[in-house]
């Protein structure tokens, strides 16, 4: 790779580079070593606290993967229902009257403004008070419910972002044809837009598994990360091969993700279908708007072309 | 209905001064944590390279409560680490910071990035024209002018680092969702009442931080 940041290293400069990645590795190995042994003096290494996870098919059957069925589901419903509620709120948003525009704005600011485990642990208490709900299912409710109003209002900024990406000629287009507002929405901009959106809600189901886990940790739902308990109880005090295992798995599930929405992006801007237009979801955590949507010309270390982050300027959570 | 807040029982400002606490260290960390790791994404040595991007993708791709909750039963219940000891409240203050640092710079990183991003070209090739070092192009021309492009984005992490302070919950940090617990269970009459307190401490708490630096971004963005 080559960078305007730097000249290509001629003998002076190759020499230098491999002191600082001897001096590097040497830091990296003093850290790794001290861990190591850390871990070592605590008993941690030995070979039982880790075995359980290859040869023992029952911490897979009996824990884990009932987890991760559960942070599956749990993630599953919420982006399902999140979906078409946030589809609403963004396309009210941009309505042409106060009267919508100005409480759905609201609601939307408000749930974006909050925590989402305010909003669990709110949704909990509520189920157990006014809902006739088994306690058995009740965090995967109260999770739910949580995780769904804090991402329809962010859905609700990703579709608009993605409607506002398109280009003007659309919407015009769409009028000297003598379409409706309705029909304009209907058939022109928001089918475009949901393509535009895709990397953007692939992205955003990064941030609603990884959400999933807080229900694991506060409200007792039977998710990936709560397993680690059970299974620190009954292969004896395995913390540290316990969530290894787990965070291993969480980013897999994620890369996944990740992968696929970076994909989809490529696929999308490369198409020769289309505006080109594409919403990418900020850095993939409950910060839409992250990235800095870079569109003029600058430093090649990330590809640039008409990017619009969900939450840009006018999106951010300030109203 | 609102009757909890004067019977002197809850520590409700002390509990969202923990919140501020826990936010302000952590975004200082997060800042440095998250340059050094831009920083390393583009130098010019291929191991370090190597390090930011694993290092980044590994960890954005873990949830926060994961790496905090590892953070209290590995570091320190297994391990003894307690980062200069105290009681087990100071103790998860200090952890669920760490936690917090570890998880938010990498999207600091990932941010100044696409702030390097959009720097013109024209500013590094001059600097090194001028016979500017790696590092001087990046801490005397580069970096400065990508931080004041990134301000939007930055002011963005900090509010999801505000609200991200509540998994610190998790392992007794006794900042607001941690107060928030043991009183939707104790005032459940008040139910509504609570939430709302807390959700107007943290849409306080938010709100400021996206104005003030919304404006101090328009402030300092360099024309082009």
């Amino acid at each position: 790779m080559t960078s305007v940041l730097y000249d290509t290293p001629g003998p002076r400069a190759k020499r230098r580079n491999v002191l600082y990645t001897a001096l590097f590795v040497v830091a990296l190995a003093v850290i790794v070593w001290w861990v190591l042994g850390a871990l070592d003096e605590k008993g941690q290494l030995a070979g039982e606290k880790w075995s359980p996870f290859v040869t023992d098919a029952q911490v897979w059957t009996t824990y884990l993967l009932p987890g991760l069925g559960d942070t599956l589901t749990a993630a599953a419903l919420s982006i399902v229902i999140a979906l078409p509620l946030g589809a609403l709120l963004g396309i009210g948003r941009l309505s042409d009257h106060r009267w919508v525009t100005v409480p759905v704005g609201a609601v939307v600011e408000f749930f974006r403004a909050i925590p989402v485990l305010l909003l669990m642990m709110f949704a909990n208490q509520a189920y157990v008070q006014f809902a006739d709900i088994e306690s058995e299912v009740r965090p995967l409710y109260a999770v739910v419910t949580g995780l769904v109003l804090y991402n329809a209002s962010v859905i609700a900024e990703i579709v608009r972002a993605g409607i506002l990406a398109l280009p003007n000629g659309q919407s015009d287009a769409a009028r000297a044809i003598g379409m409706r507002k309705g029909q304009t929405m209907a058939y022109v901009l928001l089918p475009q837009a949901v393509t535009a959106m895709l990397p953007a809600l692939v992205s955003q189901l990064v941030v609603i598994v990884k959400d999933t886990a807080l229900g694991g940790a506060m409200l007792g739902f039977t998710e990936l990360l709560s397993q680690n308990r059970q299974i620190t109880a009954n292969y004896g005090a395995n913390t540290i091969a316990a969530f290894t295992v787990i965070a291993l798995i969480f980013i897999a599930l994620n890369f996944l993700l990740t992968s696929c929405a970076s994909w989809l992006e490529g696929r999308i801007r490369r198409g020769k279908r289309g505006t080109g237009a594409v919403v990418t979801g900020g850095l993939g955590d409950d910060l839409t708007g992250a990235g800095a949507g870079a569109t003029t010309g600058g430093l090649p270390t990330v590809p640039r072309q008409t990017t619009v982050s969900a939450g840009a300027d006018e999106t951010q959570p300030t109203a | 209905m609102f009757d909890f807040l004067d019977s002197g029982q809850y520590d409700l400002l002390g509990a969202f001064w923990v919140t501020v606490q826990l936010t302000l260290y952590s975004a200082i960390g997060s800042l440095i944590w998250g340059t050094l790791l831009a920083g390393m994404r583009v130098s010019p040595v291929p191991l370090m390279r190597v390090f930011g991007t694993a290092y980044v993708n590994l960890v954005r791709n873990t949830p926060l409560t994961v790496i905090i909750l590892a953070c209290s039963l590995g570091l320190n219940q297994t391990l003894g680490i307690t980062l200069g000891g105290g009681d087990f409240k100071d103790i998860g203050f200090r952890l669920a910071v760490l936690g917090l640092v570890a998880y938010t710079g990498t999207f600091v990183c990932e941010a100044l990035r696409s702030g390097i991003n959009t720097v013109p070209v024209g500013q590094a090739e001059a600097a090194r024209a001028l016979g500017l070092s790696f590092t001087q192009v990046l801490t005397l021309v580069v970096l400065p002018q990508a931080f004041r492009s990134v301000v939007a984005p930055l002011a963005n992490v900090l509010i999801a680092l505000t609200k991200n302070t509540t998994v610190a919950a998790a392992i007794s940090a006794a900042e607001a969702a941690y107060l928030m617990k043991s009183m939707i269970e104790n005032e459940s009459d008040a139910l509504l009442a609570v939430f709302a307190v807390f959700a107007l401490g943290f849409v306080l708490l938010t709100l400021p931080t996206g104005l003030l630096l919304g404006w101090v971004s328009k402030r300092v963005a360099v024309k082009r």
